[in-house]
């Protein structure tokens, strides 16, 4: 049985990661257990400067899933650098960075702060931030403005650019396209979906910044949709897929879409363990379903019956 | 060293109105300190519930958790009887660091659940030959517990909104009446309270402990911050910087 991946930049022992912005920059949860047995960690977005984040409440749980609106906090990228990741070196496991920003400057500046850095082995480019520019149109909604930024990035990067695609888009392959057709070594999808709460007593919604991102199972059905369509109409680009993975039989549903990776979000919050427990899992379910490698299950579900 | 475990339900009993008394049965009893709290997984749960730890017992390797019904995951939790397993990430957060502290007398000052901290604070206080005195407020007699243990640490005073117990009223007016004879106080309870309580004391030494709703409860997802006074422009996580800190470092809305 093999676990192995083979993807631009990422040589992966098994197709598990966290996602970023569950897992920090590692050090929390490298109290559970060692970071060695993860595929790749995705650590949390960098941004050009230190940012505070949005107002709370940040959170809200709903039926199989949760909100989140934490307004990307992080240290910025030069903080992040030096405080942050030298910690991982002690790993011999692929880092890749989430960069975000509000202008294609921003992205181009972060990106390029990032080739400083020898800890990281590619970017994961996350094109669900609002262009402040563009009177805060998603650049991750607008196929030219992700075509702008992915080109951008990609000039400006020495490392291979994974774009992470925003689902809150009519379609998907659009998207997928226009950023592969500007040079992305890969993708990444997806990222949550805009949600609300609103609280019965206090007749409001419950996250202070109104919406939240919808993550957890609640949304596993769309982005297994969503990276069955995009592997039909890009059959061979490399596919970091997430949304709601819970076990192992949940990354055999994402490979059997068309994902080469995968990547675990929420629910490294109901079990700190998460990862290290679908690594042990995945072998076993794998050859039940008759497959002898991670590899080889790729793609494997678009069969027609009848 | 913070871990998940499956823990076993020693007992769980209820002790007021909607407001439940579980021992836990945990080898990392005895590293537990006043004002850390556990975070509880609970089945057809996305997100963990954090409860303070309320005491410990650590020749028996227990400690005990107090919690109020509050919404759907509260309401679960109430249904668990003795024997069952809890799956609990734990030690969580800061804790109150009286061991560095030099102090004669204590005023604790809770409010609803805010009070269970203070219980296991108190005890530890009291077992330092510190003088304690606690003010607890509740909403209603109904609601009232723990009195006794709290009067075995020193003088309890309860107040409640309604006046149906104690005193009618807030903490807060039962602390006026005592003045300030206490070199510390620890405080825990609603934000509106604490707000309150640090605005009164303001010229005194004090530690307060905070909630927020919270995703991982180890530090990693940032959705549990608290702006600082000294620079609002910054903020700390409540699950790993906190939930205890000093009454004048961060910035109650
Ligand atoms: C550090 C800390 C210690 C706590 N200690 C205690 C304790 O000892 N005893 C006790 O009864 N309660 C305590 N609480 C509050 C307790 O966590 C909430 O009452 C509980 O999470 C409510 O969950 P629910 O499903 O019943 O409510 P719901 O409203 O259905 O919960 C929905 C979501 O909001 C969150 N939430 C709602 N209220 C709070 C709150 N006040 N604080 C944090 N998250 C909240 C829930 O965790 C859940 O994710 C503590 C909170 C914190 C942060
Ligand atoms: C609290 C939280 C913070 C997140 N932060 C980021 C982030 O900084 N950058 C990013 O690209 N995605 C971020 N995400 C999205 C996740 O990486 C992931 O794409 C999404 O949650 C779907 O996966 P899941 O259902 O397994 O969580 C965040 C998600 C959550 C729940
Ligand atoms: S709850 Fe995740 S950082 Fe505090």
């Amino acid at each position: 049985m093999s676990l192995t991946v083979n993807l631009p930049g990422l040589s992966l022992k098994n197709p598990i990661m966290p996602a970023s912005g569950c897992f920090g920059f590692g050090k929390e949860y490298s109290q559970f257990y060692d970071l060695n047995q993860l595929g790749a960690i995705i650590v949390k977005a960098a941004t050009g400067e230190a940012r505070y984040g949005n107002p709370t409440p940040r959170v809200a749980e709903t039926s199989s899933g949760m909100l989140n609106a934490i307004g990307l906090q992080n240290p910025g990228v030069e903080k992040i650098i030096t405080d942050e990741l030298p910690f991982l070196r002690q790993y011999h496991t692929p880092i890749i960075a989430n960069i975000a920003g509000s202008t294609v400057e921003e992205y181009v500046k972060v990106a390029k702060t990032l080739n400083q850095s020898q800890d990281i082995a590619a970017i994961e480019l996350n094109i669900s931030c609002p262009n402040v520019k563009e009177g805060g149109v998603q650049f991750g909604t607008d196929p030219e403005l992700a075509k702008q930024v992915t080109d951008q990035v990609k000039e400006a990067s020495d490392y291979p650019v994974y774009v992470k695609l925003s689902p809150n888009v009519t379609n998907i392959t659009t998207m997928a396209k226009a950023v592969v057709g500007a040079g992305a070594d890969g993708l990444s999808m997806i990222n949550t979906l805009t949600g609300m709460q609103i609280n019965l007593k206090k007749r409001a919604p419950v996250i202070a910044n109104k919406t939240g991102g919808l993550s957890g199972p609640a949304i596993k059905p769309i982005a297994i949709r969503m990276i069955y369509e995009v592997r039909q109409a890009l059959s061979n680009v490399p596919i970091i897929g997430m949304g709601g993975i819970m076990n192992a039989e949940d990354v055999l549903e994402f490979l059997l879409a068309g994902a080469n990776a995968v990547a675990v979000g929420t629910a490294n919050f109901q079990n700190p363990n998460i990862c290290p427990e679908i690594i042990a899992e995945l072998p076993g379910i794998l050859s039940r379903y008759g497959f002898e490698s991670v590899e080889e299950a790729v793609g494997k579900g678009h069969i027609i019956h009848g | 060293m913070i871990t998940k475990q499956s823990l076993e339900i020693l007992s769980h009993i209820q002790i007021a109105e909607e407001t439940f008394e579980v021992v836990l049965r945990s080898a990392l009893s005895k590293e537990l300190k006043p004002g850390q709290f556990v975070h509880i997984a609970l089945p057809g749960h996305m997100l963990r519930r954090p409860v303070s730890i309320a005491n410990v017992d650590p020749e028996a390797e227990t400690f005990t958790m107090i919690f109020k019904i509050f919404g759907e995951g509260t309401r679960h939790l109430s249904k668990y009887q003795a024997g069952d397993k809890l799956d609990v990430i734990l030690p969580c957060g800061t804790h109150y660091p009286i061991e560095n502290l030099k102090l004669e007398h204590a005023l604790l000052v809770g409010g609803g659940i805010g009070v269970p901290p203070l219980y296991y604070l108190g005890k530890q206080l009291k077992d330092k030959g510190v003088k304690v005195t606690s003010v607890l407020g509740f909403q209603s007699a109904s609601q009232v517990f723990y009195e006794e243990k709290f009067q075995q640490l020193g003088d309890t005073f309860i107040a409640t909104n309604d006046g149906s117990y104690g005193q009618k009223g807030f903490v807060t007016d039962i602390i006026s009446e005592l003045g300030s004879p206490f070199d510390y106080y620890f405080s825990c309870g609603p934000t509106p309270m604490l707000k309150a309580v640090t605005d009164q004391l303001a010229d005194k030494k004090g530690y307060i402990s905070l909630e927020e709703r919270m995703g991982c409860g180890v530090g990693t997802c940032y959705a549990c911050v608290v702006p600082l006074k000294a620079d609002p422009t910054k903020n700390k996580k409540i699950c790993k910087d906190g939930p205890v800190f000093l009454a004048n470092e961060v910035s109650l809305a």
